[in-house]
């Protein structure tokens, strides 16, 4: 009976399974990365060199593919020599669970490895005010205009089809374009975040606009709603719920969008970071600071569901759903 | 138990009206007129198709009545209520209220749906309020009248809820005071007890007839329901499909006021074997009716059900 219940088309769950399937999304993955990490039978394809023994080119540390150190400790012993020793480990770009969760700690307590370096809070700090703007300017822009498509049909036939067109080239594709117009700051960053994220605004928000009952548009009219006053009336607080979990879905795109822009012109932000860890082979400092953006993402769109709750109490699908 | 068979010979006519009746008629001719329709055609264009759904139709309802229009599924009854209300543009043929011609959507016509269509973001004493608003009332006095029109339907309790806490009765009486707040001159009713259960159906009606007694305002009230067509109205149109035309204007020989009881009484009842003459018997025109197949056994020949 149990089973049977769990897997009914669109049959909501209790309370109590939502939250512990929940966590558990969260727990499979790590529990497999853990498995992988800290089970010596499962994967680990190299060995870790614990006392390099006879053997010239080894080091305490070093990483050695498993047949490598088979064929070594084979010579050796041929040889009568003393043979290395060392534990199978996985490849340095598959840190454990517990060293990334470290590094969580330590890469924010670090100090900037060059002079012109930034604490890893600087560089995330740099990466929201990149993912701000970007989402803003778009926005002001993109909202009011993807209303008036979705409610005036003569403007979606101007705007759309090339808008259609423009949504299609890729934002990056950009990149030098912006660098030329805006230098290599923070400028041509915003940009491709508002490349990104503006066109498919406009059309998402032009279709959420165009879902509205129209049986509301004529309750309206017949209690005397002036056309003009139909837009602010009914069309933007009926379409509203349903436009902010478009700004949600939307912010979430805009993050996607980050790490590119953030490559253009001077590497900069939680990329700067991410490529400079990277490059000293840090690798649960990259996991970690990759991590963070989930973190960040995942977090921003809880508080602002939780608040979209607060804001449309009357909205059915938002309390069914979220 | 025997089927009751009410012969027809035994009825009186649906004409036969008796003394009170014929001169609340009289009264009520003597009324101004609120709404003329004459000579109204609406003709659809699809796919090159041009497909008359109103034709010809003309008639003229007075202050404070209330006129029921029925007719077979596609005889255009939604499309003419909307006509009135000024959602759709009418082919030729004029729509006067008060003399002036009609165009557009108005304040001087209300309207309720079948769907309620209450807006779900205002509570329900904002959905009162928005058609006073619209229209340029202060936020005090709109609240106030509001508050009036939910006590009228005794839901001043349910004033700061949002509708989808509501029931579907109590959705419809906030969607009737929502129109009549407005002060319409007529008030226009599209099929609106259509998505209740019976029981809630059968208090809505008797509670619409209280509100119309009360307040200065005359109904047009669609519907498919012969039953409530006959219990709520003075007269009541009816069309005929393709084309929607109408057949014959009844007034309804019922004495008021009405209540449950004159379901079974003779006059109810011959009106509505005229309605059901009309409607059902095909001898106006013959509907487009698709003819249900017959279907073969399919349990034990010995497993009977009747």
């Amino acid at each position: 009976m149990a089973r049977s219940s769990l897997f009914q088309v669109l049959r909501p769950l209790s309370p109590r399974a939502k939250l512990v399937i929940g966590i558990l999304s969260f727990v499979l993955p790590v529990g497999l990365w853990s498995l992988v990490s800290y089970v010596p039978a499962i994967w680990h394809p190299q060995i870790m060199i614990t006392d390099p023994g006879s053997v010239s080119y080894l080091d305490v540390g070093a990483h050695l593919a498993r047949h490598a150190y088979d064929s070594e400790v084979e010579d050796a012993r041929h040889e009568g020599r003393a043979p290395p020793s060392g534990v199978p480990a996985n490849p340095i770009y598959l840190p454990s669970p517990g060293e990334v969760l470290k590094a969580f700690y330590t890469s924010f307590t670090t100090p900037p490895e060059t002079r012109d370096g930034q604490w890893l809070a600087q560089s995330l700090w740099h990466s929201i005010r990149i993912i701000f703007w970007g989402y803003v300017i778009s926005s002001l822009i993109g909202v009011p205009l993807g209303i008036l498509c979705g409610a005036y049909t003569a403007l979606a036939r101007v705007n759309e089809p090339f808008i259609e067109f423009f949504r299609y080239l890729p934002a990056p594709a950009f990149g030098a374009l912006m660098v030329a117009i805006l230098g290599i700051y923070d400028g041509p960053k915003i940009a491709i975040i508002v490349i990104g994220t503006f066109f498919q605004q406009v059309l998402i928000i032009a279709n959420t606009t165009r879902k509205l009952d129209p049986a509301l548009l004529e309750a309206a009219l017949t209690l005397g709603t002036r056309s003009r006053q139909l837009l602010t009336r009914v069309v933007v607080p009926a379409i509203l719920p349903d436009l902010y979990r478009d700004q949600r879905i939307l912010l979430g795109w805009a993050w996607t969008y980050l790490i590119v822009a953030e490559l253009i012109g001077t590497t900069s932000g939680i990329t700067w970071f991410i490529t400079q860890q990277a490059r000293f082979q840090h690798f649960p400092n990259v996991y970690a600071a990759t991590a963070m953006i989930g973190i960040l993402g995942l977090g921003t769109d809880m508080l602002l569901a939780l608040l979209g709750r607060r804001l449309f109490p009357w909205d059915r699908s938002l309390a069914k759903f979220a | 138990m025997d089927d009751i068979v009410i012969p027809g010979g035994l009825l009186p006519s649906y004409r036969e009206q008796s003394a009170a009746v014929r001169a609340r008629f009289e009264s009520l001719a003597a009324r101004e007129v609120i709404l003329t329709v004459s000579k109204l055609h609406k003709t659809f264009e699809s796919e090159g198709k041009t497909t008359l759904a109103l034709k010809d139709i003309n008639f003229s309802t007075h202050r404070r009545e209330f006129l029921c229009v029925v007719g077979p599924s596609g005889c255009g009854k939604s499309t003419l209520v909307r006509i009135l209300a000024g959602l759709e543009e009418h082919s030729s043929g004029d729509v006067l209220l008060q003399g002036q011609p009609v165009s557009g959507p108005g304040r001087d016509r209300g309207m309720v749906f079948q769907g309620y269509t209450l807006f779900p973001w205002l509570t329900v004493k904002k959905n009162v309020m928005f058609g006073l608003e619209v229209n340029g009332h202060g936020k005090l006095e709109c609240e106030r009248e509001a508050m009036q029109w939910l006590q009228l339907v005794g839901l001043e309790k349910f004033a700061d809820v949002y509708p989808h806490q509501l029931s579907g009765g109590m959705k419809q009486r906030v969607a009737i005071v929502r129109a009549l707040a407005n002060q319409p001159r007529i008030l226009l009713m599209d099929e609106p007890f259509g998505a209740l259960d019976a029981q809630t159906r059968c208090r809505m009606q008797a509670h619409l007839l209280e509100i119309w007694r009360k307040i200065d305002i005359t109904i047009v009230f669609i519907t498919h329901d012969l039953d409530e067509a006959i219990f709520l109205a003075d007269r009541i149109l009816v069309l005929s499909a393709h084309p929607g035309e109408i057949q014959e204007l009844i007034e309804v020989p019922v004495p008021r006021p009405r209540s449950v009881a004159q379901i079974v009484s003779a006059p109810f009842l011959a009106t509505k074997a005229r309605l059901e003459e009309l409607i059902y018997s095909g001898a106006h025109e013959p509907a487009e009716e698709e003819q249900y197949p017959i279907m073969g056994r399919m349990t034990h020949v010995t497993d009977n059900v009747e």
